[in-house]
């Protein structure tokens, strides 16, 4: 099947597309096809020039989500356009809250199997296919679909393209509408609450500081987020620390939580479990700070420190004040 | 209020997956668990259930082999019954045909909230409950962190990328619940007792009105083809802390020009 027309999911916060989006649109550019960015909500003049200065020729924008749930009106719009064959042939969704459940709709609305989780996609041939990273990131499955019906959907993890742009001019934009939804669209936002934080996104830092179970006490975190901000990064946890409600769940790296790829990613009181390492391995640098000479963390670390974080943490910290 | 809550029942996570090197299928014939990621649905579907004045609480998996145990689990923490899907034709299946199976089943049931967990341990799309919300014609929330029954409609607080979002929505829903946002409770004794003789109704494709090409490895209409070794990360330098590794830390930032 040869691929003329690509969608790639455009989403955005705070009147900027998300990296997601402009990883998705520098692979798509890659692939010789008109490249299109579909979404929903904020069109203004500095998203519509982004998308084009990452290669986006028209942004298909969804105009009736008002207060709904995402998922339930753009998908509906993306099938209006499919069954009315202006969709395109390949679609490119990003793995994050609203992208899965659109990619989730949309494939019950088509009738269309989803490929998920992707890590790697490359092109062979007509087909296109996708890496999974499985067993804890040891190994890697390739996978492809046997239907030549279209869309091609692929729901996509962070961080598996670099972003790079091609300085294209602002991308067009056309209005695409979802209709009557009947009930399914029965999900309407209320209210939005806002975590306040500061410094980098923990998926866009440079350096990420993450802490888990071996800092002992929630109280103990606080070193994590000092010493993130000293270096101008983002705090990060396992999912033991999030589980047990020291962080939020969007403090996660991990299979259930976010995939970073710093320049660092220190790892401090983390054992290094498979579900943790898959979210973190591709860091272009570890350290690991743990007191058990036999942590698995150990094996994927560059510096690797044995010792106690409650000892180390404060030094570090009194190290890098003095320099500030 | 009638609750069904999804179950899937998978090969215990702690021992090392495998894949049938014929189909690259994940190996299920080994004895199945309770997903632990559904022990917080089943919690609060119980909650739920209990606090709008009591209501069903029906539990649905698809499972091969005709697998009970991890719905026992589950009926042990006290749901009223179970309803099972097992059938050699669905080995392979994708998430979506896994939805329409689960669709076809609850649609018996006549719920009027369907719990699911975000995602799976082993799979992990993530997307078999919106795309059975979708077969269904509901509404879905997703990534819940908190649920609450308001007359007809359900009040979610739903996961995002900055905090929360407050969400309304109507019954009958989807909603898929994130892990330990509430204790699961553990059996006791006299719910492991109680689990053995509730009923737990079988299903087979022909019985959902399915056929069998829309489901398992031929309705997956996706396959892969092979699986490689990824490549190994070697570990570097390990230094033990005799009270000056700071830094260590430290020159190593410097070298890269982090500080
Ligand atoms: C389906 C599934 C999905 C999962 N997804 C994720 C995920 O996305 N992300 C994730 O992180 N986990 C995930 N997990 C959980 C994962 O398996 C581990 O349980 C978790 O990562 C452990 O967190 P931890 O390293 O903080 O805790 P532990 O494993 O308890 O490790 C604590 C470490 O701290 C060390 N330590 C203790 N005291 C000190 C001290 N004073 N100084 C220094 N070191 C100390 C210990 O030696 C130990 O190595 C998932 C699990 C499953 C089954
Ligand atoms: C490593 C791996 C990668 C895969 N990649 C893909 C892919 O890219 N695309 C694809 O379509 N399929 C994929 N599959 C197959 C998919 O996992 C299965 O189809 C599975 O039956 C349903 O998907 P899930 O486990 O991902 O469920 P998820 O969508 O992650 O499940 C969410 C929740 O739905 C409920 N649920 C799911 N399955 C059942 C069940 N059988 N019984 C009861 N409740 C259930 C549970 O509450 C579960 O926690 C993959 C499988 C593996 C092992």
């Amino acid at each position: 099947m040869s691929i003329s027309k690509i969608w790639v999911l455009a989403e955005s916060a705070d009147s900027k597309p998300t990296s997601i989006t402009l990883e998705l649109l520098t692979f798509a550019r890659g692939l010789n096809a008109t490249v299109e960015a579909v979404g929903f909500g904020d069109s203004s003049e500095s998203i519509v020039s982004e998308l084009g200065n990452y290669g986006a020729s028209t942004f298909n924008v969804v105009t009736d989500v008002n207060d709904s749930l995402p998922g339930v009106p753009v998908a509906s719009a993306i099938a209006n356009a499919v069954n009315s064959g202006n969709g395109p042939d390949l679609l490119l969704i990003g793995a994050t809250y609203d992208g899965r459940d659109i990619a989730a709709r949309l494939s019950a609305k088509l009738n269309l199997p989803v490929l998920t989780n992707v890590t790697g996609l490359e092109s062979s041939g007509d087909d296109l296919i996708a890496h999974h990273s499985i067993f804890g990131g040891t190994q890697i499955a390739k996978a492809k679909f046997t239907t030549d019906s279209t869309p091609q959907i692929f729901v996509i993890r962070a961080k598996t393209f670099g972003a790079e742009p091609a300085g294209g001019g602002a991308a067009s934009v056309n209005q695409l509408t979802a209709g009557d939804l009947g009930a399914t669209n029965g999900a309407k936002i209320i209210a939005r609450h806002v975590e306040e934080r500061t410094g980098p996104k923990l998926d866009e830092a440079d350096i990420v500081v993450s802490g888990g179970r071996g800092l002992s006490d929630k109280a103990n975190y606080s070193m994590i987020e000092e010493l993130a901000k000293l270096l101008k990064g983002a705090p990060g946890a396992s999912r033991a620390i999030v589980d047990a409600g020291w962080v939020p769940y969007a403090y996660q790296v991990g299979q259930t939580g976010k995939t970073v790829k710093p320049t660092v990613y220190l790892a401090c009181g983390i054992s290094g479990a498979t579900q943790h390492l898959v979210g973190m391995k591709n860091a272009k640098n570890i350290i690991a700070i743990n007191k058990d000479p036999e942590a698995p963390i150990f094996s994927v670390a560059d510096l690797g420190i044995v010792g106690d974080t409650q000892k180390i943490l404060p030094k570090l910290i009194e190290e890098l004040k003095a320099r500030a | 209020m009638n609750v069904v809550i999804c179950v899937k029942q998978i090969p215990d996570p702690a021992a090392p997956g495998e894949l049938d090197p014929s189909t690259n299928n994940l190996k299920r014939d080994s004895k199945l668990i309770m997903d632990d990621s559904d022990s917080y649905g089943v919690e609060m579907g119980l909650q739920l259930a209990e606090s709008s004045g009591g209501g069903e609480v029906t539990l649905v998996s698809m499972a091969p082999n005709n697998e009970t145990s991890g719905l026992r689990t589950a009926l042990a923490m006290g749901a009223a019954k179970a309803m099972l899907i097992s059938d050699p034709a669905l080995a392979g299946s994708d998430a979506l045909s896994t939805s329409k199976v689960l669709a076809a089943t609850i649609k018996k049931a006549q719920p009027d909230l369907i719990i699911a967990a975000t995602e799976s341990s082993d799979g992990y799309t993530g997307t078999t409950p919106v795309q059975l919300a979708e077969l269904l014609g509901l509404p879905s929330v997703t990534f819940a962190k908190k649920i609450s029954v308001e007359g007809n409609s359900i009040k979610v607080e739903r996961q995002t990328e900055a905090g929360y979002d407050e969400v309304t929505c109507s019954l009958p829903a989807v909603v898929t619940v994130t892990a330990g946002v509430v204790e699961p409770r553990y059996p006791n004794f006299k719910g492991i007792m109680a689990a053995k003789s509730k009923p737990v109704e079988e299903f087979k494709v022909a019985d959902l009105g399915l056929s069998a090409d829309e489901v398992g490895n031929t309705g997956a209409r996706q396959v892969v083809f092979e699986v490689v070794a990824a490549e190994a990360r070697q570990a570097g330098e390990k230094i033990i802390d005799e009270g000056e590794a700071h830094k260590d830390v430290i020159s190593f930032l410097e070298k890269l020009k982090l500080i």
